[in-house]
């Protein structure tokens, strides 16, 4: 890495050298050597080797529960998490500091206590589960238990990523569009709404990419019946546990691969959000 | 809650424009007290159903068989060890990670290179790394099928199914927190205060011990909080490099998992009560930080 400062603060502020030389020496070793490992494994694999794993209908199930139940955990959060902000943001009622603190817990509540918590919830003798059970909705040990966990971890990102934008969205706006004549929800729609998309879909990103590698909330409610609530991650660690190191490191590589992708497009989108929120002053 | 009411209804006009047109206007940009209450009550009941009820579920399950079964549970051997495992792994890698934290912080904040929006971007890696593949890299490296694998078992040294590699794991797992808290930070509070300091002929260090850390002790405080919390109760990496071995190498989230599948349910909620217990004083240490020092933690910090 070319280190020239081109400030003048150079000559003046010390210890350039030695921290930006601790910093990637432990990213390197900590980080990135480890995750290089990962492709290197793979490569060796080949193209048709990874396939192979993949395509197995085992792999290919558990993918497609892992990135449905994110899909649809991140869309029920996409409804709620702005709905939180919203009451957040506009409204007065008692306690709100609390509720409002109260959101970050799933960042906070160890994955495995989530999962048990949340088991213990929903299955059929649960506080929950006693309800749902008469109406012939099985949540514990089904695709809808990981559908639970993954909207239950995802929560925080949705409504962490709207907040601030509604804070900061100028209410002379939504008084020009009602003084224009504009019913309420003509303004909400088309004024309110596209201010705040972008933030939203950053959110539903971000809480789908932390969903689909979820392991700990969701391995307890899941079941984990092969093909039809295995999760991809576990599927991993049971290859891990049968020495299939190379079945292990072609899933954890199509993983990496795909977290990679979607994080490449939170990182469009939050580009767009500032854009959007520049041009608008 | 004062402060902050103009980002809550409209202000309210003195009682003499009555419900007149200006009355009127400002009404306009709210809703009517049937949708609020609607809308708030949807919110509070999603909020009970997905984080109240299994917040209260740990706690109620702990304690079903009573106070002596659930304290019985805690000081049990493996219990303490799962425990003892914790913190010595937390005292490990909580320190590791804010001194790196500080190291970057400070490269990234008070000089310019090329580069730096790559590097800022390759340390927020971790976390869009799912748990269970951050365990699996170190397992392919250091595993008895791994690189250094048969060399590391010649030496008699054991990383992977011991603390070495849980410690790893959890490090690689809590890698951002402090960093991501402290660049942001530091780049708003830009170089004037260490170059009047320099300038006055303090050293490097003196201008670091008494200069910038005074000006981030709470993100600093607020970084290590998270990364804490993380540390403590990260399960999914730890689960992959641990070998769960019973009292040597299981961490309290390990055994809350084992116990759990050993059907010793109140056993398992108990340990797990211990765990929500410091995510709850992680939540009210950090909201009580963004109250009382909001505006010495960075603007533009995500979460």
């Amino acid at each position: 890495m070319s280190a020239t400062p081109v400030r003048r603060a150079r000559s003046v502020i010390p210890g350039f050298g030695i921290t930006l030389g601790f910093t990637l020496t432990y990213l390197s070793l900590i980080v990135l050597i480890p995750l290089a490992g990962i492709f290197l494994k793979a490569a060796g694999l080949g193209f048709s080797g990874i396939w192979e794993v993949v395509s197995s209908p085992r792999v290919l199930a558990s993918l497609k529960l892992s990135f449905g139940a994110a899909l649809v955990g991140a869309a029920i959060n996409g409804v709620f998490g702005p709905l939180l902000a919203w009451v957040f943001v506009r409204y007065r009622f008692f306690g709100k500091r609390f509720f409002d603190a109260a959101v970050d817990l799933p960042f906070a509540l160890p994955t495995a206590v989530a999962g048990i918590a949340l088991t213990a919830l929903y299955s059929p003798n649960g506080w929950i589960g006693q309800f749902l059970t008469p109406l012939g909705i099985k949540v514990a040990y089904t695709p809808l238990g990981v559908v639970v966990a993954c909207t239950f971890i995802g929560l925080p990102f949705v409504v962490r990523t709207v907040q601030p934008v509604l804070e900061e969205a100028e209410k002379e706006l939504e008084e020009a569009a009602a003084s224009l004549g504009a019913t309420r929800w003509q303004t909400i729609t088309r004024v309110i709404l596209p201010t705040v998309l972008p933030a939203i879909l950053t959110g539903f990103a971000l809480a789908f990419a932390r969903a689909v590698g979820e392991y700990g909330s969701v391995i307890f409610i899941a079941g984990n019946l092969p093909m039809i609530s295995e999760i991809t991650p576990l599927l991993i660690i049971i290859k891990l546990e049968e020495f299939d190191y190379a079945g292990a490191t072609a899933v954890a590589g199509t993983m990496l691969v795909l977290s990679f992708a979607l994080l490449l497009l939170i990182n469009l989108l939050q580009a767009w959000v500032r854009r959007r929120n520049a041009s608008a002053r | 809650m004062s402060q902050d009411a103009s980002l809550q209804d409209p202000p309210s006009l003195p009682p003499e424009f009555g419900a007149g047109p200006l009355a009127r206007r400002n009404a306009a940009i709210t809703e009517a007290p049937w949708v609020r209450y609607i809308l708030i009550g949807f919110a509070l009941l999603f909020l009970t159903g997905f984080l109240f009820l299994p917040l209260a579920t740990v706690f109620v399950e702990a304690f079903r068989n009573g106070w002596r079964l659930y304290l019985a549970a805690l000081i049990e051997p493996d219990a303490l060890a799962a425990i003892r495992l914790t913190l010595l792994t937390a005292v490990i890698a909580v320190p590791l990670n804010l001194l790196f934290g500080l190291c970057a912080a400070w490269a990234i904040a008070k000089f310019q290179f090329r580069g730096k929006a790559l590097l800022i971007s390759l340390i927020d890696l971790p976390f869009s790394v799912s748990p269970v593949v951050a365990g699996l890299i170190y397992v392919l490296i250091f595993g008895a099928h791994g690189w250094f694998g048969s060399w590391l078992s010649d030496h008699d040294i054991k990383i992977i199914f011991s603390t070495p590699g849980i410690v790893l794991a959890t490090i690689f797992v809590t890698f951002p927190f402090v960093a991501r808290e402290l660049i942001p930070l530091m780049q708003e509070q830009g170089t004037d205060y260490e170059q009047a300091a320099l300038s006055l002929g303090a050293s490097g260090w003196q201008t670091f011990w008494h200069v910038t850390l005074p000006n981030i002790r709470w993100g600093l405080l607020f970084g290590v909080l998270l990364c804490n919390s993380r540390a403590m109760g990260e399960f999914g990496a730890v689960s992959v490099v641990s070998g769960h071995i019973r009292g040597q190498t299981n961490t309290m989230p390990l055994h809350v998992e084992i116990l759990y599948n050993e059907y010793q349910f109140s056993a398992a909620f108990a340990v797990a009560s211990l765990l929500a217990l410091l995510a709850l004083v992680t939540l009210s240490l950090k909201s009580y930080l963004e109250w009382r020092h909001g505006d010495e933690l960075a603007a533009t910090r995500k979460h």
